[in-house]
């Protein structure tokens, strides 16, 4: 796949995707193609995006052609998790020296993806153009073919060089990439009729092992992870599946539609967290999968399992009753998680929604309630300034806001992908619960906050 | 003596380097008041936090010029003009520390050209210190990046003033956590001397609380001292990639210097303070004549578990050297030494062979080792290897703590004594028990 301009205006403005409904005529929210403000910008760049979407592919190898910068400072640091192979977790790159800027990278390249076919045996190679071999106009394209005709191995090119935009596009081109080379490639030994493929899913901290059993009890078959646990075989075949469910996430929303125009593949979207989203996304495959006794078997594991999380969360709920939580992550999540929430008898007196659709935002306004802030933007300040305001007990956010929390003294759970726990599912929730319960009622509280006796000054303030 | 092998391959693979804008961000940071600007795109500067953040289990400041498709083929100017502005605007920094990247090396930006036109078209940014460093990702490693940033800083900021003999500068490297250095600017405050720390991390990344939120750094070298560095009547650097930054303060104030490669084994901690005493006429303090005879004794204690021991190193040049200098001091022997990027020392190691190349090697290499020194990352070979690690260099995110951590002067020395002793130990221990 060549990027050019077009392509990435497609992705930029993927139909699917609710950032790009319009209303009277006007972009309502752009934050697909908003671009990095110099000075302010603050997340992951295009590279990112396309490794975070691709990486969970456990079994392949993930060849950055680039200078140390984009693999030296970033291998190894994904939270994905795998039931098997750990080749995933190596890093590879050509590691370009000043010569090679000057001289060009192919021949490097093409010798790298034999090396690594040579020494690693890989199951595919992903090769991943960054910035500097974008714009010393190396052709992955080519080598890549060259490479895959000579190593009889799949050597798919990623060509995510991180100055054409943010993680968000990043996460699309990936998608394209496996589009373009990946799925339809290879058939499934057989199909059964409630094949499903799980989209935007990346095993963070080993989230779908929670929800993969509810899976198997029903007697739904996930042919494809895309991509988290995943494999190049099963994303190969992942064609035959009867429906897409895409996860928590508008990231890979483009590969839900365009495999829905090629091979009539319907989708939906879904979320993981809470017991009413977990809920809903049952019974929303049962009922697209059209099968009246599988729609039975989920009422029945519903019940059972709420009759189940009911006394396991008894004695969470009683201690986090009331609680109010102040909320800031991304998009689908934000929703997500106040209805996770809600679940607990927690109180979520605001929440971001800079990467949320109007949709989300509806949904969230309909969650919140009269009272809830919506936080259009954020920064640390704005933050603690919310948090003050509302008398909050604690922030539920993303890695990169805990210190925000912690140096004010305010007690935090991590929800994004560096965190160590997994939430989803009908566990999940008590796995939640039980971090929130331990963050606000940790003893550190009360001695962090604690002014020294002998200075007077703290005394008299207080 | 050491032969310097740098293996022949197309691929690295488990890189065992970083890049030099994310040494330059490390050594800004220990400035105070700072906004590290990394000129390049918004990811460049996202990996860089990130890790920092991991490592030191702090809030980073770092910022970044944002360069998108357009602005890399047009040239960066407008970019860097205006992340300057937004900065001064939101965050209100004492310095920013400028660096390029990977990217915007590649395309070539007169840096100082467009720093110059951008002073012109704003004059309300004449005192607000702009000190910039040139970092390419394809060349170099962490410690480079951090050792150029040094250099530029003590090149941009000091002023010639009258010499003060009681003043010393400490130049230190990257191979020193923020504890190492509260440890060394201990030692020299004993000798009544007054250090200024160049960069000083422990005032910055020593993991403190601070009455209000900070969108800067809320503590290091502050811009006062920088300035007043002219009048130092000494220089000590501390790790060999310290010299160039020494010798540009001696051309510039005939300030004369002395590198301390290590202070992390007994004779290199003696001739410090030795130098320390002389420097400022007193004898050294009872505190460390009573600390030097707890080494002591520690290392009676702890050698039966070192002698002979086949240890394996991934490490930066300078830790690299200081460290196989504290191992074989405690009769232990380096089967493997990996290390990132070019340095003079390397070939004065007492060792056999040093490769300059990636975990891989190492894994390679190292196989049989009694016990394996590497960051985080070498973790997984280490289980590979069913050999016990010793987490040292950056980044390490599996253990607490990376903030406080000292391993030099005699203190820190018999911390590490006990640390890797009790590994050994517990080695022995489980094999006695099979």
């Amino acid at each position: 796949m060549k990027l050019t301009q077009g392509k990435i205006n497609e992705l930029l403005s993927e139909s699917a995707c609710e950032h790009n409904h319009k209303k009277e005529g006007k972009g309502k929210n752009k934050s697909c193609t908003q671009v990095a403000q110099p000075g302010a910008a603050q997340g992951g760049c295009a590279f990112d995006g396309a490794m975070i979407a691709l990486v969970p592919i456990t079994d392949a190898a993930h060849l950055v052609h680039g200078p140390i910068a984009c693999a030296g400072n970033s291998w190894g640091s994904r939270g994905s998790q795998s039931s098997g192979p750990m080749l995933y977790k190596m890093g590879f790159t050509t590691d370009l020296t000043e010569n090679d800027v000057i001289f060009g990278g192919e021949k490097k390249l093409y010798k790298a993806i034999l090396e690594v076919k040579e020494r690693y045996n890989p199951a595919a190679v992903f090769v991943y153009s960054t910035c500097v071999t974008a714009l010393i106009g190396d052709d992955l394209d080519a080598v890549c073919q060259k490479a895959a005709e000579k190593t009889g191995i799949p050597v798919v090119p990623v060509n995510s060089p991180g100055f054409i935009g943010s993680k968000n596009l990043g996460n699309r081109v990936g998608g394209e990439s496996l589009l373009e080379y990946v799925v339809g490639t290879q058939e499934p030994e057989y199909t059964t009729p409630y094949d499903i493929n799980l989209i935007g899913e990346y095993n963070i901290a080993g989230e779908l092992w929670n929800v993969l059993p509810l899976f198997k009890k029903l007697g739904i078959r996930v042919l494809a992870q895309i991509t988290g646990d995943g494999r190049y075989e099963d994303i190969a075949s992942s064609h035959r599946a009867k429906l897409n469910v895409m996860i928590c996430s508008k990231a890979l929303i483009n590969m839900a539609r365009k495999m829905e125009e090629r091979y009539g593949i319907p989708y939906i979207e879904e979320s993981f967290y809470g017991i009413a989203d977990m809920n809903r996304c049952l019974r929303n495959i049962a009922a697209r999968l059209g099968d009246a006794d599988l729609q039975r078997r989920v009422e029945h594991l519903i019940a059972e399992e709420t009759e189940k999380l009911n006394i396991a969360l008894a004695p969470y709920r009683a201690r986090l009753k009331g609680k109010r939580v102040v909320l800031y992550t991304g998009g689908v999540k934000s929703w997500s998680i106040i209805s996770a929430a809600k679940d607990l008898g927690m109180e979520v007196c605001a929440t971001s929604t800079k990467k949320s659709t109007e949709e989300d935002k509806a949904r969230i306004k309909e969650l919140l309630g009269q009272d809830g802030i919506m936080l259009e933007k954020g920064n640390a300040q704005e933050l603690l300034r919310v948090i003050a305001q509302t008398k909050a007990d604690m922030l539920i956010a993303g890695g990169r806001n805990q210190y925000t929390a912690l140096k004010a003294k305010i007690p935090f759970l991590d929800i994004n992908q560096e965190r160590h726990h997994p939430y989803a599912g009908y566990i999940g929730m008590v796995e939640m619960a039980r971090e929130l319960e331990e963050a606000l009622y940790s003893p550190v509280w009360a001695q962090v906050r604690k002014p020294a006796p002998w200075d007077e000054t703290a005394i008299d303030s207080e | 003596m050491a032969i310097i092998t740098t293996p022949k391959k197309s691929v690295a693979v488990n890189p065992l380097k970083q890049s030099q804008p994310l040494g330059a961000a490390l050594a800004f940071l220990g400035l105070k008041g700072i906004m590290p600007l990394f000129h390049g795109s918004q990811g460049c500067t996202a990996f860089a936090k990130v890790m920092l953040v991991r490592h030191f289990r702090e809030a980073i400041p770092l910022s970044t010029t944002a360069m998108t498709e357009v602005s890399t083929i047009l040239g960066g100017e407008e970019n860097v003009e205006q992340a300057i502005l937004t900065l001064v605007e939101k965050s209100k920094p004492e310095i920013i520390g400028l660096c390029t990247t990977g990217l915007t090396e590649t395309r070539g930006d007169d840096m100082n050209g467009i720093l110059q036109s951008i002073h012109k078209r704003h004059p309300e940014l004449y005192d607000l210190p702009i000190v910039f460093v040139s970092t390419p990702d394809f060349k170099g490693a962490l410690q480079d990046g951090f050792a150029a940033t040094v250099e530029s800083i003590l090149k941009e900021l000091p002023r010639p003033g009258e010499t003060r003999p009681d003043q010393i500068t400490l130049l230190v490297s990257s191979a020193f956590a923020p504890g190492d250095v509260q440890e060394i600017k201990e030692m020299v405050a004993a000798f009544g001397l007054t250090a200024i720390a160049v960069p000083d991390l422990s005032l910055s990344l020593d993991g403190h609380l601070d009455e209000s939120y900070n969108t800067v750094t809320s503590g290091g070298t502050t811009l006062a001292q920088l300035r007043e560095i002219g009048s130092s009547v000494y220089t000590v650097a501390l790790g060999e990639s310290m010299r160039p930054a020494a010798e540009a303060l001696q051309a510039q104030f005939e300030i004369p210097y002395e590198v301390f490669p290590s202070l992390s084994n007994l004779d290199a901690i003696d001739d410090f303070l030795e130098g320390l005493s002389d420097l400022s006429g007193l004898p050294v303090p009872d505190k460390y004549r009573r600390q030097r005879t707890q080494l002591q004794d520690a290392m009676l204690d702890t050698h039966f578990f070192f002698g002979r021991k086949q240890v394996s190193l991934a490490l930066e040049p300078d830790l690299l050297w200081s460290t196989v200098q504290f191992l074989q001091s405690m009769g232990a022997e380096i089967q493997a030494a990996v290390t990132t990027t070019k340095s003079p020392l390397l070939e004065r190691l007492p060792v056999a062979n040093v490769t300059i190349g990636d975990l891989e090697d190492l894994e390679y290499l190292a196989s049989g080792s009694d016990l394996l020194i590497g960051n985080s990352n070498v973790a997984a070979i280490a289980r590979r290897l069913q050999t016990p690690l010793y987490r040292l260099g950056f980044p390490i995110f599996d253990r607490l703590g990376n903030g406080q951590r000292c391993t030099v002067g005699y203190r820190g020395m018999m911390q590490l004594l006990f640390d890797l002793g009790n590994l050994f130990l517990e080695q022995e221990e489980t094999a006695a028990k099979h």
